[in-house]
């Protein structure tokens, strides 16, 4: 069957014919590679992407309920080529190390930033409990979303 | 492959006569299909009946999400809303979903056995309300027909106003329960206690419950024996989560704190 959605603004149709995951249909077919795919399971958040305006895992999301709904994936956080304020921060931070976790973790923290632009340490930690990192041991990651809330103070 | 999007109950009702597999927030079932335990070929997509995300009073519609139970539930079901997954779970996840999996590790189960809610299903051909103790009959096994949705859950109106909900687990978040548990207690005294993962289905430490209910107020050492009551009544089995004697542990353990909180 064709499902069709938008994706980052732009209509879209991906053909499915077994339930696939909406992650894989954004990878093979739609040529939006930002999404990781690692545990296929829920547990690990590299493939975090918001749906319908709620933060989820697209490994999830079995592609044919994404019919007629609103994705937004990591591709769609920068806008008009500026670099969204978690992703400078991140960068600026040295939060980055292999880079597989990052793409989830920008899309969730972009997500908190949208619904409290002054989160606590806390809420920050409890934002991306959701997305596991093997590198960075998560210091420099709370640091970077830190000085995000603490410029918007 | 095919896909149902209804609108309505009674249209997702008719497409389960059909033999559809229901989807709410995927979190359970798209792991069996990613990992091949499961393929459906015919789906029928709840997310967009919006009567399942219905919260009438005492009635919790079977598509209210553990990101609105942790906000919106009562006091002891928002505290196990808050330990589901990870915000990205708890915002797909359902309490339906939960209820319809049965897995013994359910972390909303030991709240409706504490409660003694009764779940509402529905199929093409009429509806019926099964209490909780006639639902949940074995590890994943309900009493749910493959025609049948959840369309929610039915608590009491008065619920107690001591509540608590606690889980051990391997850590504080994304994790499966060890042992999960509820304890509420009236101001007469009367007390529940009900359990996750420590039986194939939700239990009531009914035993337990007997005896400190009878205690006005609970010493050290009615406390004590209240812990040990509870360790003896559940019957954990051992698995690649945890052993049966630390379940056992812990759930007495973990029981006689929350009823510490409702005590406080
Ligand atoms: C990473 C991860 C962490 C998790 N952590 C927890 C946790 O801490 N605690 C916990 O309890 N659970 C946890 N879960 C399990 C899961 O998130 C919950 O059980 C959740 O409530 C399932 O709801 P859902 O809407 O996603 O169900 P789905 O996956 O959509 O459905 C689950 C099952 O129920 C059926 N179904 C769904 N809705 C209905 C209905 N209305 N009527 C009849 N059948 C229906 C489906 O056909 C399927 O068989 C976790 C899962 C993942 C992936
Ligand atoms: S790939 Fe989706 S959570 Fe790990
Ligand atoms: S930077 Fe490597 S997993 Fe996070």
């Amino acid at each position: 069957m064709i499902v069709s959605f938008i994706v980052n603004g732009e209509g879209v149709t991906a053909r499915v014919t077994t339930p696939v995951s909406l992650l894989d249909v954004l990878r093979d077919q739609l040529e939006l590679p930002g999404s990781k795919s690692a545990c296929e399971q829920g547990e690990c958040g590299s493939c975090s992407v918001l749906l319908d305006g709620a933060l989820v895992c697209a490994c999830l999301v079995m592609a044919v309920d994404a019919e007629g709904s609103t994705v937004r994936t990591v591709e769609g956080i920068a806008s008009e080529g500026t670099l969204h304020p978690v992703q400078v921060a991140m960068h600026e931070a040295g939060a980055v190390q292999c880079g597989f976790c990052t793409p989830g973790i920008v899309v969730a923290a972009a997500d908190l930033f949208d619904r409290d632009p002054t989160p606590t340490t806390d809420q920050i930690k409890e934002a991306v409990a959701g997305n596991i990192c093997r590198c960075t041991g998560y210091g420099a990651i709370v640091r970077a979303l830190e000085s995000v809330a603490g410029e918007r103070r | 492959m095919d896909t149902q999007y209804p609108k309505t109950i009674d249209e997702a009702v008719s497409a389960l006569s059909d033999g559809a597999t229901p989807l709410a927030g995927g979190t359970d079932l798209m792991v069996e299909v990613n990992f091949g335990h499961r393929r459906p070929d015919h789906v029928v997509a709840l997310r967009r009946v919006d009567e399942l995300a219905e919260w009438d009073g005492s009635t919790i519609g079977a598509g209210v999400t553990w990101r609105r139970i942790e906000l919106e539930g009562p006091k002891a079901l928002a505290e196990a809303a808050r330990t589901v997954g990870s915000p990205q779970i708890r915002n797909a996840g359902t309490i339906g979903g939960n209820v319809a999996t049965a897995s013994p590790a359910g972390d909303g189960l030991p709240f409706l056995a504490a409660v003694d809610a009764s779940i509402e299903v529905r199929s093409a051909t009429g509806s019926r309300s099964i209490q909780w103790d006639e639902f949940f009959l074995g590890v994943k096994k309900t009493a749910l027909e493959a025609d049948e949705l959840v369309t929610g859950v039915d608590l009491p109106e008065d619920l107690p106003e001591r509540q608590a909900f606690g889980k051990v687990g391997v850590r504080n978040a994304m994790v499966i329960a060890t042992v999960c548990c509820v304890v509420t207690r009236e101001l007469d005294g009367l007390t529940r206690v009900a359990l996750g993962s420590v039986a194939p289905t939700p239990m009531r430490a009914r035993q337990s419950e007997e005896m400190i209910s009878a205690v006005a107020r609970p010493s050290e050492s009615d406390l004590a024996e209240f812990a040990r009551l509870v360790a003896a009544e559940v019957s954990p089995i051992t698995d690649h989560r945890s052993t049966a004697e630390y379940r056992r542990h812990a759930a007495g353990v973990l029981a006689r704190r929350l009823l510490g909180r409702c005590l406080r």
